[in-house]
C-alpha cells in the first residue's frame, strides 16, 4: 500500500483585506505540521484564488478574512471552484466572523470557520481529521 | 514553628516561581530587582532625562504636561455611509470627545471606487465609504472645520482625501491656515505591516514630499504624517521592533524631504507619531519614553535640525486591538484601562481606547461610550495627571527605557547597512522579522508560556455576548447608486481636464497637491484620481513569503 501523499493546502487572502498576520501564522503552523502550503499573498480576487487552487491541485482551501466581507467572499470562492469542476475541494477559513454568520456560511458550503482564540494545534488537528488527499499521487 | 522562624522573610523557593522565566510580552528578560547599578556607570540625569519640555524630552514634550491640558480623547469612528458616520461624529462630540478621527473603508484605503469589482462586499464595512467630494461634504455636515481637529487614517490615497477635505473647507469658507488635524499618510508602514498600497515606495514618497511642501506653505497647522508603529505591532512585532521600524520610517521621510530640497526645520515640526499600547505595562511606558529620546537625538545629531519643535516626538496612542479577546469580552475593558494608563504615563498627546467588542465587530455606541469614559476616569479621577512623568527615575523604568533605545538602535544600524528603510522593505527585512515574532508569540500562547486570561487560562463558558453593530448590506448598493448618479450629473469635461493636468504634473515634476485639489473640486472620484497616476507611477507588487 502506498503512503498517502502529504496534504497540500492553499492559504489564501482574498479581497482588499491587508491583515496577513493570521494567514502567515497559520500557514507556518501548517508547514511545521508537515503539510505542503501554497500561500497566495495579499489582495487576490476570488477568481485568482479558485484558479490557483485548481492549478496547484490542492486538497483544501483555507481563507483568512478579517475585513467583514466574509459573507460575500467565502461563497464566491466556492461557487467559482464548482464552476471550474473542482467543487470537491473543501473550503474552510478563519478570521473575524461573528458567530451568527457561521450557520449561513456552513450552509453555503464552508466546512469550518475558526474564530479568534483558536490554537494553532487545534487547527492542525482539525485538518488532520477532516481533510484527505483528493487523489493518490 | 517558632516565632523567629515565622518572622523571617520568606525564602525564595523554586516552586514559588524562581525557576520561571520572567519576561515582557515581547520576550525581554526582566531581573528580580533594579537598583543604581542597573543603570550603569555612564548614566547621567541631564543627558538621559533632562526636564520635561527639554532635550532629549524623555520626560515629555511639555514642561507642564497634563497639568496644562490633558491629552486629546480621540475615538476612531467610521462605518457605512458618510451620513451614518456623520451621526456618530455628532454623538461623540456631544459626549465630550475633543477631536474627530475618521476610519475609511477598505476600498477607499486602497484608492478604489465603491463600484470597482474588487470591492464587492467591502463597501462601508470597516470604515466609511468616500468616493468623491460629495461624500466628504456629507461626512462633515454641520461640523465647522475651524472648530475641530480631524485625524484621517488614510495612507496610499492620503493626498487625494486630504484634497477633498480642503475642498470641503473652501465650501465652508474656512481658510486653509485655520485647519488643524492629522493625516496618517504613512505609506512605508503599509509595505511593512498594514499592506494597503497602490504605487511602489519611491513614487509614493514623491507624493508625500509634495504634500510636505504644500502644507508648509498653505496648511501650517496640519500634521502631515503620523508615523505609525501601531500597525507594525498589530502585525505581531515586539515592542522594540515597533519602536525601531517606526523610527526607521521617520528617518526615511525626513531623508526624502531633505532630498526634495525642503528645509528640515520647515517640515519636521509637523511630523507626528502613532504608537500601540499593549499589555505589558512597563515595557510600553519605556517604549514611549525611549521613542522621544531616540527621535530627539536623531533629529538633532543625524539631521542637524535646530528648531526644538523638530526634535520633539509628539504621538497618538491606541490601545492594542490584537490584545483583545472574543472570549469573555468584558475582560477587555480591564485590559484597555491598563493599556490606556501606560499610554498616559508614557506621555501621549492623544488617545484612542478600544471598545470591548472590537474583536467581534465594529463597536456599538454603548461600548464606544464606555471606552471614552475609561479615559475620562483616568484623566479626572485617578490623579495620574497631577505630576509630570511620575515614573521618571524608577531604576526599572529607566533601565528598560535604555534597553529599548539600544535594541532599536541595533535595528536602525542593520537597516542603514541594508541601504535605508526603502531598500530594507524591498528586501523584506522588517516584514520577516515581524512574521517571525508573531509566530513565536502565538506558539507561546498556545503552549501556555504566556497567559491570556479567559483564553488559555481561567477559561469559562461565558454566554454573554455584547450587542454588536452590523453594517447593513444595503450600504453598498446605496453607495454604488449614489456614485453612479454623481458620475452622470457632474461636468465630465472638467473631470477629464483635471485628470489630464494631474498626469502631466506627475510626469513633469510639478507639485501634485494643487492638481489633486482641482480634481477633487471637479468631483473626480478617488478611484479615478489614483488610477490616473498608475500608468506614470506603476503598481506595487509585494514579494510574498512565509
Amino acid at each position: 500500500m502506498s503512503e498517502p501523499r502529504k496534504l497540500r493546502l492553499l492559504v489564501g487572502k482574498v479581497g482588499l483585506d491587508g491583515h496577513d498576520r493570521g494567514a502567515k501564522v497559520i500557514a507556518r503552523a501548517f508547514r511545521d505540521a508537515g503539510f505542503e502550503v501554497v500561500y497566495t499573498g495579499l489582495h487576490q480576487s476570488p477568481e485568482t484564488v479558485a484558479a490557483t487552487a485548481v492549478q496547484e491541485d490542492v486538497d483544501a482551501v483555507a481563507l483568512s478574512i478579517l475585513s467583514g466581507a466574509h459573507m460575500h467572499l467565502f461563497p464566491r470562492v466556492i461557487e467559482l471552484l464548482r464552476e471550474a469542476g473542482a467543487g470537491d475541494i473543501p473550503v474552510f477559513g478563519g478570521g473575524i466572523v461573528p458567530d451568527e454568520d457561521i450557520p449561513a456560511l456552513k450552509a453555503a458550503g464552508v466546512l469550518e470557520v475558526f474564530t479568534p482564540g483558536t490554537s494553532l494545534d487545534a487547527a492542525v488537528e482539525w485538518v488532520r481529521s477532516h481533510i484527505r488527499p483528493r487523489r493518490v499521487a | 514553628m517558632s516565632q523567629e522562624r515565622r518572622m523571617r522573610p520568606a525564602e525564595p523557593r523554586a516552586s514559588a516561581g524562581t525557576d520561571r522565566e520572567f519576561s515582557t510580552v515581547s520576550g525581554m528578560p526582566i531581573d528580580r530587582l533594579y537598583g543604581p547599578e542597573s543603570l550603569g556607570p555612564d548614566w547621567r540625569f541631564e543627558e538621559r532625562l533632562g526636564g520635561p519640555g527639554e532635550f532629549p524630552f524623555t520626560r515629555g514634550i511639555h514642561p507642564t504636561m497634563y497639568r496644562g491640558r490633558v491629552w486629546t480623547m480621540r475615538q476612531f469612528a467610521g462605518f457605512g455611509t458618510a451620513e451614518q458616520t456623520n451621526r456618530r461624529f455628532h454623538y461623540l462630540l456631544d459626549h465630550g470627545q475633543t477631536g474627530l478621527s475618521v476610519a475609511f473603508d477598505l476600498p477607499t484605503l486602497m484608492g478604489r471606487d465603491s463600484d470597482d469589482p474588487m470591492c464587492r462586499g467591502e463597501v462601508g464595512k470597516e470604515g466609511v465609504a468616500v468616493d468623491t467630494l460629495a461624500d466628504m461634504e456629507a461626512l462633515f455636515e454641520r461640523i465647522p472645520l475651524d472648530g475641530v481637529s480631524t485625524s484621517m487614517t488614510i495612507n496610499a490615497p492620503a493626498a487625494v482625501l486630504f484634497a477633498m477635505y480642503l475642498a470641503v473647507a473652501e465650501k465652508q469658507g474656512v481658510s486653509f491656515d485655520r485647519l488643524a488635524g492629522t493625516l496618517q499618510n504613512d505609506i512605508l508602514k503599509e509595505y511593512i505591516a498594514q499592506k494597503e498600497w497602490i504605487y511602489p515606495p519611491r513614487p509614493s514618497l514623491r507624493i508625500i514630499t509634495d504634500l510636505l511642501a504644500f502644507c508648509a506653505e498653505q496648511v501650517p497647522r496640519w500634521n502631515t504624517i503620523s508615523i505609525s508603529g501601531y500597525h507594525i505591532r498589530e502585525a505581531g512585532s515586539t515592542a522594540a521592533q515597533e519602536l525601531a521600524f517606526t523610527v526607521a520610517d521617520g528617518i526615511g521621510y525626513v531623508q526624502a524631504g531633505i532630498e526634495a530640497g525642503l528645509d528640515v526645520d520647515v517640515f519636521a515640526p509637523r511630523l507626528s507619531f502613532f504608537f500601540n499600547s499593549h499589555n505589558d505595562f512597563f515595557e510600553e511606558i519605556a517604549k514611549m519614553r525611549a521613542a522621544r529620546r531616540l527621535w530627539a537625538r536623531i533629529m538633532k545629531e543625524r539631521f542637524g535640525a535646530r528648531d526644538p519643535k523638530s526634535w520633539m516626538l509628539r504621538f497618538h496612542t491606541q490601545t492594542a486591538g490584537c490584545s483583545l479577546t472574543a472570549q469573555q469580552p468584558y475582560n477587555n475593558v480591564v485590559r484597555v484601562t491598563v493599556q490606556a494608563l501606560a499610554a498616559v504615563l508614557g506621555g501621549t498627546q492623544s488617545l484612542h481606547t478600544n471598545s470591548l467588542d472590537e474583536t467581534l465587530a465594529l463597536p456599538s455606541e454603548a461600548s464606544v461610550r464606555l471606552a471614552l469614559r475609561t479615559q475620562q476616569i483616568l484623566a479626572e479621577e485617578s490623579g495620574v495627571t497631577n505630576t509630570v512623568d511620575p515614573l521618571g527615575g524608577s531604576y526599572f523604568v529607566e533601565a528598560l527605557t535604555d534597553r529599548l533605545e539600544a535594541e532599536a538602535r541595533a535595528y536602525l544600524a542593520r537597516i542603514d547597512d541594508l541601504g535605508g528603510v526603502v531598500a530594507a522593505i524591498e528586501a523584506g527585512f522588517p516584514q520577516r522579522e515581524i512574521a517571525d515574532a508573531a509566530y513565536r508569540y502565538q506558539r507561546e500562547i498556545d503552549g501556555g508560556r504566556k497567559t491570556i486570561v479567559g483564553l488559555n487560562k481561567y477559561v469559562s463558558e461565558d454566554a454573554t455576548r455584547p450587542e454588536i453593530l452590523k453594517v447593513d448590506e444595503a450600504v453598498e448598493r446605496t453607495q454604488v447608486e449614489r456614485l453612479r448618479r454623481l458620475r452622470a450629473e457632474r461636468g465630465a469635461g472638467a473631470v477629464r481636464a483635471s485628470l489630464d493636468a494631474l498626469v502631466d504634473g506627475a510626469r513633469n515634476g510639478g507639485n501634485l497637491l494643487p492638481l489633486m485639489l482641482d480634481a477633487a473640486r471637479a468631483y473626480a472620484t478617488v478611484g479615478e484620481i489614483c488610477g490616473a497616476l498608475v500608468p506614470v507611477f506603476g503598481r506595487y507588487r509585494e514579494v510574498s513569503f512565509l
